[in-house]
This record gives structure tokens, sequence and C-alpha cells, in this order.
């Protein structure tokens, strides 16, 4: 009984020092995201702010152009997530159900890029974008992502599971291929396409290289790229400016992720990807 | 089995038109996708292998058409490249060292996660797998802090047991190893819920009949737990592999490939070279990187996969 007790207690101490290792810097973050640009340089570093300031919050305002960048990584993301959940809730639905000649190759390509390094297809990227005349545009940033090999892995599993009974029933009652689809497919995979809306979502506001490279202007910088060209390109470099935007990029991630943590954990666990 | 049986009979009773009609259907929904996949996805990939035996430089993106083929001069370039062998072995050792370190933490917070009566789990679960959804610069704001030699909360803390820390990313000596823990840091939560779903799956009379035979928790974990997790074990293996094989967002934030090079990975070089405009000698090194993650895959399946075959 009491070596059940201390094996319980070690285990607590365990996992919450790992909790602090993993937490901890977030928390740093948040709270230094209030000192002052002194207190944030300080030798020792403080924890808790010796005076609240939300100087640094209005400074993304007064010298950066945040509303632009936030709105950009907003548009750029809500866009490419429609346009996976459309499209590959689409093939998924017709390499799970339909038979049609070369699904097994299509497949068997699809998910053969998965293997496919970023770097082997970034450079043609880099240059259809180009020439299509689509670099610095919202196009530009959003076209090579509408159609992720992972959203069609995750729903055509999804799919194969749905009982085909449902589908052949609507097809004895007349139903078109097209109205089956909308009225009876989708409806039954509500909880796939929520996984895959949350996923798609946060790696395209996460999105960091292609935005980098593509948008070259001001208006056209998704949040990160704009943090990042600001921590790395200037010569004074403002950290109570750097810790607020850090802040605005991970808040409304995080606030979607504790609001929808369970699709996130079942989505991992059935596809194993991220 | 028996719905295979069924079928043939099934389609029988579809008059020819509608069955011929049903027969294509299938492309009208796999069409969007296809078309969107075969443009920016398949058409650079063979691209990139084409451009791999050209002297494609950034001058000719207008007129991609007009460049020499120069065979496999790319390919010899550079494993003679002194800075591409460079990255080829901080990636194998950012490899080495990254996937067992991401695995075994991650192995550790699920099993401690798992092995019942913990309140609160579902807020360990949310807090160990924060990073993996927070964006990489945030993750570089927030890491260059606690690494800065002088200010960082590390060091700080290290003084406090009278050690004097290192400067962690600029010193050549720590600053690959640096990365190594950042990345397990920001990656082993994803693995964290993949095992945790595997360890779910182990029926508990295993154990409690481990258990009635006198097992201790050790030998629990080895004799069961570990190989009824052997599936899950090559998954994470293999998915980690692939991505940190692909090493190219830490040291681009965090180091930007120095000090010296010691944080240079196979894919900022590829980056680099695309920025000096060499888009040939690029893809050829992108196509050496695909051939090394099929390579590790197939190695991974044949030494985890499989072994009572």
């Amino acid at each position: 009984m009491t070596r059940d007790r201390i094996a319980r207690t070690s285990l607590y101490l365990v996992l919450v020092a790992g909790l602090l290792v993993v937490v901890g810097p977030f928390l740093w973050m948040l709270l230094s995201s209030f000192k002052t640009e002194a207190e944030i340089r300080s030798v020792p570093p403080t924890w808790w702010p010796s005076t609240w300031s939300p100087a640094n919050y209005r400074d993304l305002f007064d010298r950066l152009d945040f509303p632009q960048y936030f709105a950009n990584s907003a548009i750029v993301a809500v866009l490419v997530t429609a346009g996976n959940l459309l499209f590959c809730s689409l093939l998924g639905y017709a390499l799970a159900k339909l038979d049609f000649p070369g699904r097994k190759a299509l497949f068997l390509v699809v998910l053969g890029m998965l293997m496919v390094p970023g770097m082997v297809t970034f450079v043609p990227q880099f240059v259809l974008v180009s020439n299509m005349g689509l670099a610095n545009s919202y196009a530009g940033l959003v076209l090579p992502f509408l159609a992720g090999p992972f959203g069609v892995f995750l729903m055509r599993q999804f799919l194969l599971a749905i009982p085909d009974d449902l589908i052949e029933a609507a097809r004895v009652d007349g139903a078109g291929e097209w109205r089956i689809f909308w009225r009876v497919v989708l409806p039954l995979c509500k909880p796939a396409l929520a996984t895959l809306g949350i996923l798609t979502f946060l790696s395209s506001w996460n999105n960091f290289l292609w935005p980098l490279v593509v948008a070259t202007t001001d208006d056209k910088y998704t949040l990160p790229v704009a943090l990042a060209l600001y921590a790395i390109g200037q010569n004074r470099i403002y950290y109570g400016l750097l810790l607020a935007g850090a802040v605005v990029v991970v808040l409304p991630v995080l606030i979607v992720f504790l609001a929808l943590q369970r699709h996130f954990m079942r989505g991992i666990a059935t596809t194993g990807l991220k | 089995m028996t719905a295979l049986l069924t079928r043939p009979s099934q389609e029988g009773r579809v008059a020819p038109v509608r069955k011929r009609k049903r027969k294509w259907a299938g492309w009208a929904f796999a069409a969007p996708f296809t078309v969107l996949f075969l443009v920016f996805a398949l058409l650079p990939v063979v691209a990139s292998l084409v451009m791999s035996v050209t002297d494609m430089r950034a001058t000719d993106l207008r007129t991609p058409l007009s460049v020499n083929f120069v065979g496999l001069d790319n390919y010899t370039r550079l494993f003679s490249d002194d800075l591409f062998v460079r990255s080829a072995i901080n990636t194998l050792v950012f490899v080495g060292l990254g996937v067992p370190l991401t695995i075994v933490a991650a192995m550790a917070a699920a099993n401690g996660l798992n092995s019942g009566l913990i309140r609160f789990r579902a807020l360990f679960r949310v807090g160990f797998y924060l990073p993996v959804v927070t964006s990489i610069v945030a993750i570089a704001v927030i890491w260059r802090f606690l690494l800065d030699p002088e200010a960082g909360l590390v060091n700080n803390l290290l003084a406090q047991i009278g050690i004097t820390g290192p400067n962690w990313l600029g010193d050549t000596s720590t600053s690959l190893g640096s990365i190594i823990v950042m990345a397990a840091w920001r990656n082993f939560g994803s693995l964290m819920v993949i095992f945790l779903a595997a360890l779910q799956g182990i029926p508990t009379d295993l154990y409690e009949a481990a258990r009635l035979d006198g097992a201790g928790r050790w030998q629990q974990f080895r004799r069961i737990t570990l190989p009824l997790m052997r599936p899950a074990l090559l998954f994470g293996a293999v998915i980690t592999g692939i991505g940190y094989l692909q090493l190219f967002e830490e040291p681009l934030v965090m180091t930007q490939g120095g000090p010296l090079s010691s944080t240079l990975s196979v894919s900022y070089h590829i980056y680099n070279q695309f920025g000096f405009g060499n888009y040939g000698y690029a893809a050829a090194a992108s196509y050496v990187l695909f051939v090394a993650i099929v390579a590790l895959s197939v190695l991974q399946f044949r030494l985890l996969g499989n072994r009572d075959d």
C-alpha cells in the first residue's frame, strides 16, 4: 500500500516536472510580454513583471501593421482549409466507395507524395507560381496547399468504415451520385471533417517557409513571416514587441486547440500525422 | 469477403448505360483534387528531377526550357562540396540522436499518463501537446530567450547550482545539441498521442495475469508493453525519421545554420542554394534527400518490423 503511494507520488512529481519544462517557457513568454524592455533584458531574469504594461501590445499596432498580418494569416488559412475539406472529401469518397479505372494507382501516387520531402517540390513550385504571375498574391500563397495528400488519406480511412448499405439504399431510391455525396456522405463525415479542418487550419496558420519566400511586400506578410523578418532583419530588436507578437501568434491556436482538443487527439491517433 | 462475392450480382441488376456512367462517375469526384495535385505536386516532383540534370539558374526563371543538359554533374559536384557533406553529417547526427530522444520522451509521457489513477490527465496531455501546435517562429522567440548566455533562464538556473552555462547557440560544441533538444521538446507530444492510443489498445487482463505470476512493473513493461507497442513504435520512428531528415525550420530561426555551419542541415543547404539561384544544383540535392528518406524508412521497417518472421 505504501509502496504504491510512493510510486504514485514519484510519478506525479516526474509528470509535473515534465509539464513545467514544456509549459513553463510559454508562461514565461506570456508574463514577459507585459514587462518593460529594460526588465526583459535584466540579469538575472524575473518571472513576475514588476509593473504590468500593455505597451508591447500597443507597439504591435504602432510600429507594425499587425491587423494586416493577422488578416492575411486568417484569409490564407481559411481558404486552404475550405479547399482541403472540399477536394479531399471528394477524392476520399471516390477512393473509398466508387470503383473507377485507375483508382488504385491514383491512391498509391497520392500516398507516395507523403514521403516526398518539401524541398523536392519547393524550387519548381516557386518557378511555377512565379511564371503564373502569382508571386506575392493570395493565390500564390494558397494554391500549392489546396490539395494535400494527408487529407485524402484521412477522409478515405474514415469513409472505408461507413457501411456501403447507406449509399446503396440512396442509389436504389434513385438519388444521383452528387446528391448522395452532399446529402448522405458528407453529413456522416462530420467528425473526420472536423479533424481535417482543425489540422489544416493549424498547419496553414503556422506555415512559414512558403509565405516567407512568396510574400515579398508588407501587405502580404503572414504573422509568422512578419515576426521572423522583424526578429532577424533589424538592427535594434525590441524584445518586448517580439514576445507580444509571439503571444498573438500562439493565442488563436491555443483557443482553437483547447476548445477542440478531442478532435485533434482522435485525428492524430487514427492517422498518426499532425 | 462476402461483399466481394455478392457485388457482381448486384451490379448485374443495374442497366448497362447507367453502369458505364457510374464507372466514370468516380473520376468526376476525383478530378478537382487530381488536377490541383498534378499541377502543384506531381509536376514539381518531375520538374525537380529534370532540373537536377540541367544547369538551371535563377536567371532562367522566365525561360525554363532554354537550359543545358549536364547529366549527373550536379550530383557528382554535391559529394565534393564540403558544405553539403557537412550538412549531411549534421543531419545524420540530428536524426540519430533526435529520433531516439523524441521516442523515449514520448514513451515516458504516454506510459506515465496511462498508468491509471492519474488525475488531471487531460491537463497533462494538453500541456505536453502544446509545442506541437505552436508556430516555429514563436518557439524560436521563446527558446532564444531561454538559451541566451547572460539573460537566459537556463544559464541562470545553472548559475544557482554553481555552473557557468555555455553560450548554447553560439558555441559549435553545443549548437547542434541545443537544436536536437529543442526539436524533441517541440515534437514528442504528437508521438505521445499515438503511443497513448496504442497503450489503451493493450488488454488490461494481460497485465493482471502477469502480476499474478509475480512480474514487477519493469518486467511488465518489457514483456508486455514493448512487444505489443512495436507497430506503434515502428510507425513513430518512421514518421519522426522522415520529418527529422528534413530538418530546416529550427536552424533557420535559431542559428541561421551557424556558427561555422555547425547547424547547417541538408534542407537548409538546399534552401541556401535556391537563394543563390542555383536551381539545378538545389534540385539534385533535394533528390539525394528524397533517396535518403526512402532508404531510412525501408531500413527502419527491416530493423523494427516483423522480427518474428
